[in-house]
């Protein structure tokens, strides 16, 4: 009796450990690598930005995890309804590597996160002030599944306990129907504006113990063609 | 023996795709929503944010202290006229909700901005901006530009008010940001 319990123990883990490593090379749960924006006739703006925590004007979260705040004086969100959530604050700069303004940006784990659809959601906004031209409101859900897949995964796995390489990926998800953000325009030339932007980062190392070492972020945001985005106010 | 093994991956298949399935992977922490509902249709709902210690950074040109210590502001001509700040966002209990971001921006061609957004974490967020120039009472009123799930719907304005902390005692704060919102659902989605 008692080696049929031990071998349905046994075969229970060797299914358990099974179903991970499907879900883990699971090849229906790779990112598109292809900006949804690539393709458009619009004017797309584009902003850069360092997802490094040191490199930001400030990063908080809860204090306790991998990553630390910075500066480290900065408050922590320790309170149990933001606990699962960041703030950063970072200089934006444009296409040729100039200041183009600031970029505040929250993001909260998000329920939606399924890992059997391959779903490691996170829900985020952008507050973005860029002088001299105005500033604008990004809604998106972002999914870091592939990410964890290429980058932190295999920092855990490493003997090194980091990770070294190139994955440029984009983490927009939603909530546009071809993964893309939803951008509202709030003053200055934007004022009116209801468009779409696709956030994608550019990781070249991950520590376990620091978290992101070299990663750069970007955001692609379409403009619309006056005459569109007129008409869009005036509905 | 052979066939218990083979049940056991089955069953290990099943309880790990059940456990997946059924245990949420994260569970935001909720606070009861404190509405109060207008008499014409609508909810009011009030936040605050006490000054300074809910402050998390103020971002701003010259500023003799840092906040936080450590911060280094861009000196760049650029963020002259700007003045950016994050917040711990409370409800009308006191209670720590979600965080906020206030752009102020003064000068240039196009006039001057002020605009917030509040994230609350397990409900959505919003973007409001607002009118530069205050009203008799020296309220600030503004409107949802765009909001986020619970607020992906709704339409409606914000006030915003200075109010003196007057209490004399130590733990006394120098005052608190009120931000009261009055939305309502859209008419064509209703």
């Amino acid at each position: 009796m008692m080696k049929y319990v031990i071998s349905l123990i046994i075969g229970m883990l060797v299914g358990i450990a099974a179903l991970f490593l499907m879900l883990y090379f699971n090849p229906l749960t790779s990112q598109n690598k292809l900006s949804p924006l690539s393709v458009t006739d619009n004017d797309v703006i584009t902003l850069h930005y360092s997802a490094v925590a040191q490199d930001s004007l400030i990063y908080t979260n809860d204090g306790e995890s991998q990553v630390d705040p910075h500066p480290v004086k900065v408050l922590q969100l320790w309170e149990p309804t933001i606990r699962l959530t960041r703030a950063m604050a970072t200089v934006l700069l444009d296409s040729r590597g100039q200041v183009a303004g600031i970029g505040i940006k929250f993001s909260s784990d998000s329920e939606s996160s399924n890992i059997l659809d391959g779903a490691a959601i996170v829900d985020s906004v952008w507050h973005i002030f860029l002088p001299g031209r105005g500033s604008l409101f990004i809604e998106q859900s972002e999914n870091y599944w592939s990410y964890l897949r290429k980058v932190v995964i295999p920092a855990y796995r490493s003997s090194g306990d980091n990770w070294r390489g190139t994955w440029h990926g984009n983490i927009t998800s939603g909530p546009g129907a071809l993964g893309t953000a939803r951008v509202v325009g709030g003053s200055g030339e934007f004022s009116g504006i209801d468009t779409e932007a696709v956030e994608a980062l550019l990781a070249k190392a991950y520590s376990v113990e620091l978290g992101p070492v070299a990663i750069d972020g970007e955001l692609l945001i379409e403009i619309p063609r006056k005459r569109e985005f007129d008409n869009a106010a005036t509905e | 023996m052979f066939k218990s093994f083979i049940a056991g991956i089955l069953l290990g298949v099943a309880v790990g795709v059940a456990a997946l399935y059924y245990v949420p992977a994260v569970d935001q922490v909720r606070e009861q929503s404190m509405i109060e509902v207008k008499p014409n249709g609508g909810n009011i709902e009030s936040f605050h944010i006490n000054v300074p210690t809910d402050r998390i950074m103020v971002g701003a040109p010259n500023q003799q202290v840092a906040l936080p210590l450590g911060l280094e502001w861009p000196s760049n001509n650029l963020f002259a006229g700007i003045r950016a700040e994050l917040f711990k966002l409370r409800n009308a209990k006191d209670i720590v909700v979600g965080i906020a971001s206030r752009v102020a921006a003064s000068g240039g061609e196009r006039g001057d901005i002020i605009e917030w957004v509040l994230h609350l974490p397990a409900r959505g967020s919003v973007y409001l901006t607002m009118q530069p120039e205050a009203v008799i009472g020296g309220y600030r009123v503004g409107e949802l530009r765009a909001g986020t799930r619970e607020f992906s719907s709704l339409q409606g304005q914000v006030t915003e008010r200075w109010i003196v902390d007057t209490a004399a005692s130590d733990d006394a704060t120098a005052g608190r940001i009120e931000l009261k919102t009055e939305f309502v659902g859209r008419l064509e989605d209703q």
